[in-house]
C-alpha cells in the first residue's frame, strides 16, 4: 500500500509541474522510453526467476479464459455506464471501455475514428474522456491491486489492470497475488493489447 | 507495440543468461522507482495538457463513471471466471 500512495504522490507532482508550466518536455517520447526501462526490467526478473521452469509449465489453454473475462466484465458494464452518459451512446461507451486502460492508443483513436461521423469538437471531447478514463484505471487498478485482490480473488487485479498487466501493474499483481499468476498476467496483456485497436474502431464505426 | 514486448522478451533473454548474478534478482526495487518516473511523466502530461485542465470539471466526472464502470465490470468478470475455473479442482 506504501507503493500506491507513492505513486499516486509522484503523479501529482508531476500534474502540478506540468500544470505550473515549468517544465518543457517531450513527455510522450520519455515515457515510452521509460516504458522500454521497465518492460526490460521485467523481462529480467522473469528470466531471473529461479521457478521459471515451474511457472512456464503452468500455462494452460483455460487460462484464455481471464482476458475473454476482462472483455465481456469491461464492455457490458460500459454499455451499462451509457445510461448515465446521456451525451453519449452505447457504443460511443464502449468505445471508451475498450481502451482497457491503454489511455495513450485508445484516446487517439477514438478522436481519429469519431471525426468524420460527429465532427472534430465532439470527437476530440471523446477523446479526452478516453485517455482521462483510462488513467483513472489504470490508477485504480494500480492503487487498488491490494483491496481487488482481497475481496475479488487473485484474478480480478489482473481483469482490472486491462493492458497494463503485463507493465505498469505487474509488479504489484506479483506482489498480491502470487507469482504463479505471471504468465497468466502477461498472455492476458498481449492478448488484450492486440483487442484495443480492434474493439475501438469496430464500436466506433457503429 | 511489438517493440515493446520484444523488449520483455530481450529481457528474459538477458535474464536467464545472468541469473546466477546476485545483483540481476534485485529488479523488484528497481522496477518501482521506474513506475514512480513513469507516473511521475504521465503527471506532467496531464497537468500541461490545457485541453484536459480547463475541461477537468466537464469531463472529469464523465470519465470518472466510465472508468469505475469498467473497472468494476472486469473485476467481477473475474470474480466469475476465478470460481468457475480455478478455484476449485482446477490448479494443482
Amino acid at each position: 500500500m506504501k507503493n500506491s500512495i507513492i505513486v499516486f504522490l509522484f503523479f501529482c507532482v508531476g500534474c502540478l509541474l506540468g500544470f505550473s508550466g515549468e517544465i518543457k518536455l517531450d513527455a510522450h517520447h520519455i515515457s515510452l522510453y521509460i516504458l522500454y526501462a521497465l518492460m526490460l526490467q521485467v523481462g529480467i526478473s522473469i528470466g531471473s526467476n529461479k521457478n521459471l521452469k515451474q511457472i512456464v509449465r503452468q500455462i494452460r489453454l483455460k487460462m484464455l479464459v481471464i482476458p475473454l473475462a476482462t472483455i465481456i466484465g469491461t464492455l457490458l458494464f460500459s454499455a451499462l455506464a451509457s445510461l448515465l452518459l446521456s451525451r453519449w451512446s452505447v457504443f460511443e461507451c464502449m468505445a471508451v471501455g475498450s481502451g482497457f486502460a491503454y489511455y495513450s492508443l485508445s484516446s487517439i483513436l477514438i478522436t481519429q475514428f469519431k471525426e468524420p461521423s460527429i465532427g472534430l469538437q465532439l470527437a476530440t471531447e471523446l477523446g479526452t474522456i478516453a485517455l482521462l478514463s483510462n488513467i483513472i484505471r489504470e490508477m485504480m487498478a494500480l492503487l487498488g491491486s491490494p483491496l481487488i485482490e482481497k475481496y475479488f480473488g487473485k484474478l480480478a487485479p489482473i481483469s482490472a489492470a486491462g493492458v497494463n498487466s503485463m507493465d505498469v501493474v505487474l509488479p504489484a499483481i506479483t506482489r498480491y497475488s502470487g507469482k504463479e499468476m505471471i504468465p497468466v498476467a502477461i498472455l492476458h496483456g498481449i492478448l488484450i493489447d492486440f483487442s484495443v485497436p480492434l474493439f475501438v474502431s469496430f464500436f466506433c464505426s457503429l | 507495440m511489438l517493440s515493446i514486448i520484444c523488449v520483455m522478451f530481450a529481457g528474459m533473454g538477458i535474464g536467464f543468461l545472468f541469473r546466477k548474478i546476485e545483483w540481476l534478482q534485485k529488479t523488484e526495487k528497481t522496477i518501482s522507482y521506474t513506475i514512480f518516473a513513469m507516473l511521475f511523466i504521465l503527471g506532467i502530461s496531464v497537468g500541461s495538457n490545457p485541453l484536459i485542465i480547463q475541461n477537468i470539471g466537464q469531463f472529469g466526472w464523465q470519465a470518472a463513471i466510465l472508468a469505475v464502470s469498467s473497472l468494476f465490470g472486469s473485476i467481477l468478470a473475474a470474480w466469475a471466471v476465478y470460481n468457475l475455473f480455478f478455484k476449485k479442482g482446477g490448479k494443482r
